[in-house]
């Protein structure tokens, strides 16, 4: 009786999540790509019908003869869109290694801490996070602005004569994009270095290492899963990012997650945008599976690890 | 273990100096008399003023906060349920697929789970507003309170779960008297992530949203893109200061519960050791 409470139980807990999730997750991915593959219409919603599902098998193989890539022929053919890819992965990479080289001391100074004062510096990364991201990249075009804070601080210093023009460029994404995810680049960074034992530096340093050596030979390969987590963790978003290129980049600055986002809103070519969306769904799938894989492996070693 | 140099104090000086620095400039002239953001000409706190005569604003501002209760309460049930999952049961039919689900969600670019929700909600003929907002927020958010709870159990003796049920504990009771006390703090700090991811949300909620549900992200946004105005600095302070004092208390409760129940556990260890050295007389004699 109690093995079969336990086993009906236990079917509960797992498919109420699993199902909400294939319904709310799954299969909306599912309608994207089925969407992409469809032609645009003057109608509401602008698009040709997704499957009928009344008319039976007859009718789904009739629908499925009718899939066309012409949609993903058009973005092929059209440089804007090869542009704002290529741009999005350029501008995600820089911004994910000017992450890294302003996160890494930081974590590592924070892993060199006193024991007692880590917890409040911890505290400290996260809680800029609580605050909307909307507002952290707004308080930057009050300070990137020609007449800004950041330029009128430089004129009064005598360093620049006239004013620097960094908003609506893509140093102004750069810094946005560092600016809002440094701490997803921190903890994991931090939480490697923490864990790192010491007594190998030492070592290195007793065999005759310089401390510059002992660093690259010994701490930073240990803490290269963190490295590698914390990049995925800045990396995948900004691709797609949406927010840090409208309100700081230029008119001229290309990055997908715009372009997606007014081809939706603005040209209402919903096939069009589900086909970029796909696209960009492809070229972030192995990053995405690495850092999958990476959860899963830390997940695997807590497990065992007690 | 290294000392503390001066190098790694100074590079987490600049790292916190630029993390807060936009945050307290944005709040310092939030109070600054002229129209003109960056030029302070005085003190005054006419823009919060303002602010309670904008209707608009104030009625984004409802419907943000129902959102993001109902989405953060269902996201917390599901996510919890979720975390029970993946850690109580290591072999299931799909389980690969279920945990690629729970992560995929963390990293996945906004527009992207924006369009696909939309897209169902069109698909299955849902009128977008108020509840579609909401259901978008609970999907998103629920894979952030299952990744939160299932590092709680992950560290968790399992071994009074097995009595509870040795003891003959239905799998449920075992849950409630045992599991969630347990997990308690990790189940509320996941609502609280749930909540202010979905406050903050402002991509996934403009394509979820319909006409008559304008959450204040969206109303934030609709003014930022008109140029920096002092009554939005005045906007985000005041979000900035709810934030700052959950977080506050969040984290006070918390270290009152973690202290109470180290407590509670050293009373009931000397109280068991004081029984096993000098059994009371009714035990001695029976």
């Amino acid at each position: 009786m109690q093995r079969a409470i336990s086993a009906v139980t236990r079917r509960l807990v797992i498919l109420i999540p699993y199902g909400w999730l294939l319904f709310f997750f799954l299969i909306p991915f599912l309608i994207v790509l089925r969407i992409s593959m469809s032609t645009s219409a003057v109608a509401m919603p602008p698009y040709t019908p997704v499957f009928d599902w009344s008319e039976g098998w007859a009718r789904i193989r009739s629908a499925l003869s009718e899939l066309s890539f012409d949609n993903y022929v058009w973005l092929a053919g059209d440089p804007l869109y090869l542009n704002a890819y290529l741009s999005s992965l350029w501008i995600a990479l820089v911004s994910t290694a000017l992450t890294l080289l302003i996160a890494y001391p930081m974590a590592y100074g924070m892993a060199k801490a006193p024991t007692t004062l880590r917890p409040t510096l911890v505290m400290l990364v996260i809680l800029p996070f609580w605050t909307s991201f909307l507002i952290r990249v707004y308080a930057w075009i009050g300070i990137l602005k020609p007449e800004g804070l950041f330029n009128q601080f430089l004129l009064s210093m005598g360093v620049i004569r006239e004013p620097l023009i960094i908003l609506n460029t893509n140093w102004a994404i750069y810094i946005g994009i560092v600016y809002c995810y440094l701490p997803f680049m921190v903890l994991p960074l931090y939480s490697a270095l923490e864990k790192m034992d010491h007594s190998l530096t030492e070592a290195a340093l007793d065999l005759g290492c310089t401390p510059i050596q002992a660093f690259w030979r010994v701490t930073f390969p240990l803490s290269l899963p963190g490295v590698i987590a914390g990049c995925l963790l800045v990396f995948i978003p900004a691709v797609g990012e949406f927010v840090i290129p409208d309100l700081l980049g230029g008119s001229e600055t290309l990055m997908i997650g715009r372009t997606l986002w007014n081809e939706f809103n603005g040209n209402r070519d919903w096939p069009v945008s589900s086909a970029v969306a796909v696209v960009l769904l492809l070229l972030l799938v192995v990053p995405i599976m690495l850092f999958q894989t990476a959860q899963a492996r830390a997940e695997r070693a807590e497990r065992e690890g007690r | 273990m290294g000392r503390w140099s001066r190098f790694n104090v100074a590079s987490i000086a600049i790292g916190f100096a630029f993390l807060y620095l936009p945050i307290v400039l944005l709040v310092v002239y939030s109070f600054n008399e002229s129209r003109l953001v960056t030029v302070w000409t005085g003190f005054s706190t006419k823009w919060y003023g303002t602010l309670l005569t904008n209707q608009a604003l104030l009625d984004a501002a409802w419907v943000t906060l129902r959102v993001g209760v109902l989405s953060a309460s269902a996201a917390t049930v599901l996510g919890t349920l979720a975390a029970l999952s993946l850690s109580r049961y290591s072999e299931f039919r799909g389980r690969t697929l279920f945990s690629g689900m729970i992560y995929a969600p963390l990293v996945m670019p906004e527009v992207i789970t924006g369009l696909s929700m939309l897209l169902l909600f069109v698909a299955v003929g849902l009128d977008r507003g108020f509840w579609t907002v909401t259901l978008a927020h609970t999907t998103f958010t629920m894979c952030f309170v299952a990744v939160v709870v299932q590092s709680r159990l992950q560290s968790f003796d399992r071994s009074i779960e097995e009595a509870a049920m040795d003891l003959g504990a239905t799998p449920v009771a075992t849950f409630f008297q045992v599991t969630l006390p347990v997990i308690l703090p990790a189940v509320l700090s996941g609502w609280v992530l749930a909540f202010t991811l979905s406050l903050d949300d402002l991509v996934i909620a403009s394509f979820a949203s319909g006409p008559g549900a304008t959450t204040l992200p969206m109303r934030i946004y609709s003014q930022v893109r008109l140029g920096v105005t002092p009554e939005i600095n005045a906007i985000c302070t005041i979000l900035i200061g709810i934030v700052a004092c959950g977080v506050l208390i969040a984290a006070l409760v918390t270290r009152r519960r973690e202290l109470q129940r180290q407590r509670d556990e050293r009373a009931a260890f000397a109280e068991g050791m004081s029984r096993a050295i000098n059994p009371p007389p009714a035990a001695a004699g029976g």
